[in-house]
């Protein structure tokens, strides 16, 4: 039986493999590439998605384990791109290569929807999940930080 | 052959001798070579060395200087038709030709052409160059080369486009062309009475002949609009922010199948024989692809091994899983990381080959009160850039078409039309944005394996690498020890110096087993040391190798700073001096390195001109005491703390890092300030250079604690991130500090991608040592902390 899926407010029926990562569904199958493969363990947070509002690995989420719940891409996290945690990325200057920071912005959008008073300590906790080799971290601090504080208003 | 080994080789050809009429006793080095003997060896080819022999005239506002552009493969294109654009619309479109991996090169180069022609960047439009260095000159990203090599050709473009447009738009009202003015993306009468947009005269600009150099007129550095300003963000910033920025991974085709490859736990290893029964059950999998490897040394060449082929990535992994291989034997089978590391500390105790003597060190050596000596070792260290290999390629009809994230799209086409037993013309590489490279994506093997994959299927394919992957079949970071010695005299003075490095060469990947560090290698602080002592020698030990060894963001400069700086520390310490003190009184009297009378036969100055980016112990000395003196050095701080300091210059770059660290109550070990200092020259883009700078700070510091690619019997037993762990937020350095040595645009821009890694680790092992009084002499060594 298919599996139904809302991803970035459009439903979607699946009768592949239900073994399939969210990952590779979004990537290969609707061609969603905001969300990014980097170690396929949920070590390095390229990969995270939102389900129903909560950040998540989509390397370790398997189709089946989602059918039914509602899943938002980077493409979908804000229609024109200005989600605060994504203006904040631009005023920072924040990314290098880039490649890890749709997962850096997903994770940071899902903290702060959830707790937008967090503090730099709860900032950092939660976004140890991501890592990024080029070493944009003191920028994504300040921009997570940044974010907060606007969305905190 | 691929433009990289070329540049290898190149090295290696500077490095002999050239007789010159002149300068006879100077002719080991390009760089002894006067202005006019470098243009005479450099050919006719390139208009900026033909403006070399012209004096310039009023009209010029700096005075051009030779690089090592002209000597790298297909050299440097300045024709402003083959890089500029310009739509009636008045929209700009600069192609930019060297690949973007996070230095911030793609946006970075262009800027400067649009800075000279008086371009308004909103209106700039940037095109990625396909893989074609006959037409856009050397594409190869690396060396932290971009600007170093490409700031005169892109102030030359710019230049002559204004020229043009100026005259263009004198012609259509009838005046002289110094009646009229090219600024920010309009032409003005002088007088104020009349201007016109780029866009409406641009079809009669392009059309006229492009200025000789001497005709152009440059902007005086006060007229820069975007050089120097740090205010021109990346292109592709607001893509990346929303999902849009294409990798490797993103491109997409009709009919594309997806491709994994099991390929050899060791290298060498053949496939004896292969089950793909529970392979060919997962649902998708609908191939299994046998991919040849290739006899060593290996080059870019893939490994070899067996592909699957499916209808998507998920399938393409399962299945790759799936397959039951037997690998053949190989003889680099005994591989064992601890014992090649033993094996490498004997060696370095016994005398090496001499690759640079000064004075008498063997007398200094037997007439010294003492022998101060230590040994670091570094192991091998893997890329692990975010964006696992990846590449698209469609075979079709005879014709070969690839996208992929690669450092050299040019050296990429040449070498999978090669493997393909193609002719270049009937390849195309277009390139994609690359998630990090660090030097591994200079090696094509992968675009190579999904070449050969979609020929044999006949259709196009998508080849993704896992992580895991990555980590197992790279090319890496050689592994080395670096044997230190100081003679002291009755006075603690130092009398003599032995640097001794025992690592395998990087040219073991591309000739048959040379045992030493090569010329280009060694010129990456071990025979261009710095050190000012008077008796001094400078050895590599023998080390043959037996893995795939490639360039690493920063290369030897690693090892080399991380054995020099921890020693000097370490001396200092033994004679009760202070560190930094210390490293600038070893380094000596502010000086441009004689090469000649230095001894340095074998120098590669990063293929520069050494008369125009000489080592100059002047600007090692600036960064040092930059870094020091805004980091507090010397004064007071609370109990836990302390800092550690080191310099190294590398790409022609100087850099200093003063690292401070504080031992919590646990005796945990963090760091809450770096400063990098940084001298490279007149800075293009100092927001980019400030990111690089934080980068590496970030970077450095993985290699100093964690970074250790382990091999047992010849195969690497590290994974993915739990194995092999990167520096995360938690433990990042959390303020680095940046501080630019301020130029001129007379003091000439070099590069800063690579050089900011090499001081970190040395500066941090420093650091702890000065606060917790623990001494590390092997990375990577945060197991071992607190």
């Amino acid at each position: 039986m298919a599996i139904s899926i809302k991803v970035n407010g459009e439903e979607h029926a699946f009768d592949g493999d239900p073994t399939m990562p969210v990952l590779w569904y979004v990537r290969d199958i609707l061609n969603l590439h905001g969300t990014k493969f980097g170690c396929g363990t949920g070590q390095c947070g390229a990969c995270t998605v939102h389900v129903d509002g909560k950040a998540q690995r989509g390397c370790l989420l398997s189709m089946e384990s989602v059918a039914g719940r509602d899943i938002t891409t980077i493409e979908g996290l804000d229609p024109n791109g200005d989600h605060p945690v994504q203006k904040a990325w631009r005023v920072n200057n924040v990314p290098q290569c880039g490649y890890c920071q749709a997962g850096q912005i997903m994770n940071a959008a899902s903290l702060l929807e959830n707790n937008p008073k967090a503090s730099s300590e709860e900032i950092e906790q939660q976004m140890t999940g991501n890592i990024c080799r080029c070493g944009c971290y003191q920028r994504i601090q300040a921009a997570v930080e940044m974010a907060a504080s606007e969305m905190e208003g | 052959m691929h433009s990289q080994i070329e540049q290898a080789i190149a090295a290696e050809l500077y490095g002999e001798p050239v007789e010159t009429e002149d300068s006879p006793q100077s002719s080991a080095i390009i760089g002894k070579l006067s202005r006019r003997k470098f243009l005479k060896i450099s050919g006719g080819g390139a208009a900026m060395a033909l403006a070399m022999q012209i004096v310039p005239g009023a009209a010029m506002a700096y005075d051009p200087y030779p690089t090592g552009a002209e000597g790298m493969p297909n050299g440097t294109v300045v024709d402003p038709h083959v890089f500029v654009e310009i739509a009636p619309d008045g929209t700009v479109t600069l192609t930019t030709h060297r690949s973007e991996m996070g230095t911030g090169a793609k946006t970075g180069v262009p800027m400067v052409l649009a800075d000279e022609m008086e371009a308004d960047w909103s209106r700039v439009v940037l095109r990625q160059a396909e893989g074609d260095e006959p037409k856009y000159g050397n594409q190869d990203t690396d060396g932290s080369r971009s600007l170093r090599h490409y700031l005169q050709p892109m102030r030359q473009m710019g230049a002559s486009v204004r020229s043009m447009l100026e005259q263009a738009a004198a012609k259509q009202w009838g005046v002289e062309a110094d009646q009229v003015i090219a600024e920010n993306h309009e032409v003005h009468m002088k007088d104020g009475s009349k201007k016109i947009g780029y866009g409406d005269i641009a079809a009669e600009a392009m059309a006229l002949e492009v200025p000789a150099f001497e005709e152009l007129s440059f902007k005086t550095e006060d007229q820069f609009r975007y050089m120097g300003k740090g205010e021109v963000p990346m292109y592709d910033l607001h893509d990346i922010t929303t999902g849009k920025a294409r990798y490797g991974a993103d491109i997409t085709l009709d009919g594309m199948k997806f491709a994994a490859v099991a390929r050899p736990p060791v290298v060498g290893a053949r496939v004896e024989s292969v089950d793909d029964s529970d392979a060919m059950k997962v649902p998708g999998v609908e191939r299994i692809v046998n991919i040849d490897g290739s006899m060593p040394p290996a080059k870019f060449a893939p490994l070899g091994g067996v592909a699957v082929v499916a209808s998507n990535t998920w399938a393409a992994i399962k299945g790759r899983d799936a397959l039951k291989i037997q690998w053949s034997d190989s003889p680099h089978g005994e591989y064992n990381s601890k014992a090649y590391a033993e094996q490498m500390r004997a060696t370095a105790k016994k005398p090496g080959k001499v690759m640079r003597k000064v004075g008498d060190p063997d007398a200094a050596f037997s007439n010294a009160a003492r022998v101060f000596s230590q040994e670091y070792y570094q192991p091998h260290m893997q890329h692990a850039q975010m964006e696992p290999l990846v590449a698209v390629a469609d075979f079709k009809d005879g014709k070969l078409n690839i996208w992929a994230p690669v450092q050299s799209p040019y050296g990429a086409r040449t070498d999978t039309a090669a493997a393909l037993g193609m002719d270049a013309a009937d390849v195309t590489v277009e390139v994609s944005l690359l998630g990090g490279g660090f030097g591994r994506k200079s090696k094509c093997d992968y675009v190579i394996e999904a070449a050969l994959v979609s020929k044999e299927i006949g259709a196009p394919v998508k080849l993704q690498w896992t992580r895991e992957d990555d980590i197992r079949h790279g090319f890496y970071h050689t592994t080395s020890v670096e044997h230190l010695e100081a003679a002291l005299d009755g006075d603690d003075k130092v009398i003599g110096w032995r640097h001794r490095s025992v690592s395998p060469t990087i040219f073991s990947t591309f000739v048959e087993d040379p045992l030493h560090t090569s010329g280009l290698e060694a010129g990456m602080g071990l025979v261009d040391t710095p050190i000012g002592v008077e008796n001094l020698v400078v050895e590599s030990g023998e080390a043959k190798s037996h893995t795939r060894i490639g360039w690493f963001r920063s290369v030897s400069n690693i090892p080399r700073a991380w054995g020099v700086q921890s020693f000097i520390a370490e001396l200092a310490h033994d004679l009760g001096r202070d560190p930094k003190d210390m490293l600038i009184e070893l380094i000596g009297p502010d000086r441009k390195i004689d090469p000649v009378a230095a001894d340095m036969k074998e120098l590669w100055n990063y293929g520069e001109p050494y008369e125009e980016f000489p080592n100059d112990t002047a600007r090692l000395r600036g960064v040092i005491e930059l870094a020091a003196e805004k980091a507090g050095w010397g004064k007071d701080l609370p109990e836990g703390e302390a800092l550690g300091i080191a310099a190294h210059r590398s790409f022609v770059t100087y850099v200093a890092t003063v690292v401070k660290v504080k031992v919590g109550a646990d005796g945990s070990v963090a760091v809450p300030e770096v400063h990098m200092a940084v001298d490279c020259g007149f800075c293009v883009n100092p927001e980019r250079v400030a990111s690089q700078m934080e980068g590496a700070a970030v970077m450095g510091m993985t290699l100093a604690m964690h970074s250790n690619i382990n091999y047992e019997n010849g195969a690497v037993t590290n994974s993915n991130f739990h194995d092999y762990p990167v520096v995360r937020i938690n433990s990042y350095p959390k303020d680095v500090h940046t501080h630019i040595v301020d130029h001129p645009f007379a003091v000439h821009a070099t590069g800063v991608g690579e050089p900011g890694v090499p001081p970190v680790a040395p500066a941090l092992a420093n650091a702890i040592f000065a606060a917790t009084g623990k001494r590390f002499r092997d990375m990577p060594f945060g197991e071992n902390v607190g």
